[in-house]
């Protein structure tokens, strides 16, 4: 009797089989000792288990989601104005925080506090939706892909000459303040924004490939994605003080 | 009681924005348990979920009730997916070529595996598990991942990635057989 082959057996664990693999098996001690291996092993790949997302998982997908969405929105309808009320908003954000923790205040205690909660939680939203939005322009460039001949990067270059205003406000902000972390990242965010900003709209794919390779080298999506997450920490216990 | 899928998406056809954040919210975890058993690896699996739904939204309309909302959009997936993991393997290749062929991970893992049943379940099997599903091609992988995870038959795979049945099923055969051989000897050496 002939034997079940490889292909085969991989057919039968995955119900696929022609008629008469199993009427095989169960007359063959030979195949069913191949099959039972071959079991074992595909078993083993079975308790491969991707990381736990939490519950709120698809609401912050969402979010990130709609944060995508308003930016290209933004990009489409606000033009020029995005130039003038984006960076104007950034400028009273900071203020706001630079104001409020350089000015010493006649009151104290409660007052006080929750002022402070107010102005830590305006910048951690700016800030938060400014890294939100600079990791969708990272996440674009890695994974766009590259057949060999010239890339459109027209839209990711205006959102970076959209972000690069804030971000040198931010990363001002955050040394002030002493906040060396962010401002870290935000220095390396913000040479990446200046290369993408003032290269051309079309580039060549290895022009495309020496950049996602900048960003993958230095890391910088993912210490953009870390820090994007501890701001938004940062902004949940401040805004509970409201 | 809680909205059907072809409910949601005719809302959401209908420019209603809050029923495609049902589908979103419904099938984001399943979404990325699909994506990082494709690439394996977190940021790329966060990428995989964002691209799928924002791919979901914009051909919303080109969606066809034949297949569950759900199947199409871990089609949409799956597909871009397959182009992330070709694009990264073919970025890797120069920098990896004095690292490894096909086979070294697989080889130096499982050569140096004590065979003992407490190891079988342990983090050395997920190790040589994720090594082995690394030296898979784009193609295998995701036509394993298809197979054996989501339980999708060759047919339906095939006709989702736009390869064929045959050239999938061979897919799955070499992706099998991959994984025997990086995994057999564990297992073996395990009873």
């Amino acid at each position: 009797m002939k034997h079940l082959n490889a292909d085969q057996l991989a057919l039968h664990y995955y119900g696929e089989a022609a008629q008469g693999a199993a009427e095989h098996l169960a007359d063959c001690a030979d195949c069913r000792e191949e099959y039972r291996r071959m079991q074992a092993a595909l078993e083993a790949v079975s308790e491969l288990d991707a990381p736990e997302r939490g519950a709120d998982y698809g609401a912050e997908v969402w979010t990130r989601l709609r944060l995508e969405e308003r930016s290209k929105v933004k990009r489409r309808w606000m033009g020029w104005r995005t130039l003038v009320w984006v960076p104007a908003m950034a400028a009273i954000a900071i203020a706001a925080f630079l104001a409020g923790r350089y000015w010493p205040r006649p009151d104290a205690g409660g007052a006080m506090a929750k002022a402070g909660a107010v102005r830590e939680r305006v910048l951690m939203v700016a800030v938060g939706d400014h890294l939100d939005r600079s990791q969708v322009v990272l996440a674009e460039l890695t994974h766009a892909p590259s057949d060999g001949g010239h890339v459109d990067i027209s839209s990711e270059r205006r959102t970076a000459e959209d972000l690069l205003d804030d971000n040198r406000l931010y990363r001002q902000t955050a040394r002030t303040a002493g906040d060396g972390a962010l401002a870290s990242v935000l220095d390396d965010l913000e040479r990446v924004l200046v290369e993408i900003a003032n290269g051309p709209s079309d580039i060549s794919a290895r022009h495309l490939e020496e950049l996602q390779r900048r960003i993958e080298a230095e890391g910088l999506l993912f210490k953009v994605r870390v820090v994007g997450s501890q701001v938004r920490q940062r902004e949940r216990p401040a805004a509970r003080h409201l | 009681m809680e909205e059907s899928d072809s409910s949601a998406v005719s809302r959401a056809l209908a420019g209603d924005r809050d029923a495609f954040r049902t589908l979103v919210e419904r099938h984001s975890r399943a979404l990325f348990r699909l994506a990082y058993r494709m690439t394996g690896n977190e940021q790329d699996a966060e990428d995989v979920v964002q691209v799928a739904f924002l791919r979901a939204w914009r051909d919303l309309r080109n969606y066809e009730s034949r297949s569950s909302f759900g199947t199409w959009l871990h089609r949409i997936a799956a597909n871009y997916s397959l182009d992330l993991i070709r694009q990264k393997k073919s970025r890797d290749r120069g920098r990896m070529v004095n690292h490894r062929e096909d086979g070294d991970i697989l080889d130096r893992v499982a050569a140096s595996a004590p065979g003992q049943e407490r190891l079988v379940f342990s983090g050395r099997v997920r190790e040589t598990v994720e090594a082995a599903l690394q030296t898979l091609t784009a193609q295998e992988r995701t036509a394993f991942v298809l197979r054996h995870f989501e339980g999708l038959s060759i047919h339906e795979i095939g006709a989702s990635l736009g390869t064929g049945t045959n050239a999938t099923k061979h897919s799955v055969f070499r992706a099998v057989q991959k994984l025997r051989q990086a995994l057999e000897p564990m297992m073996s050496g395990a009873r």
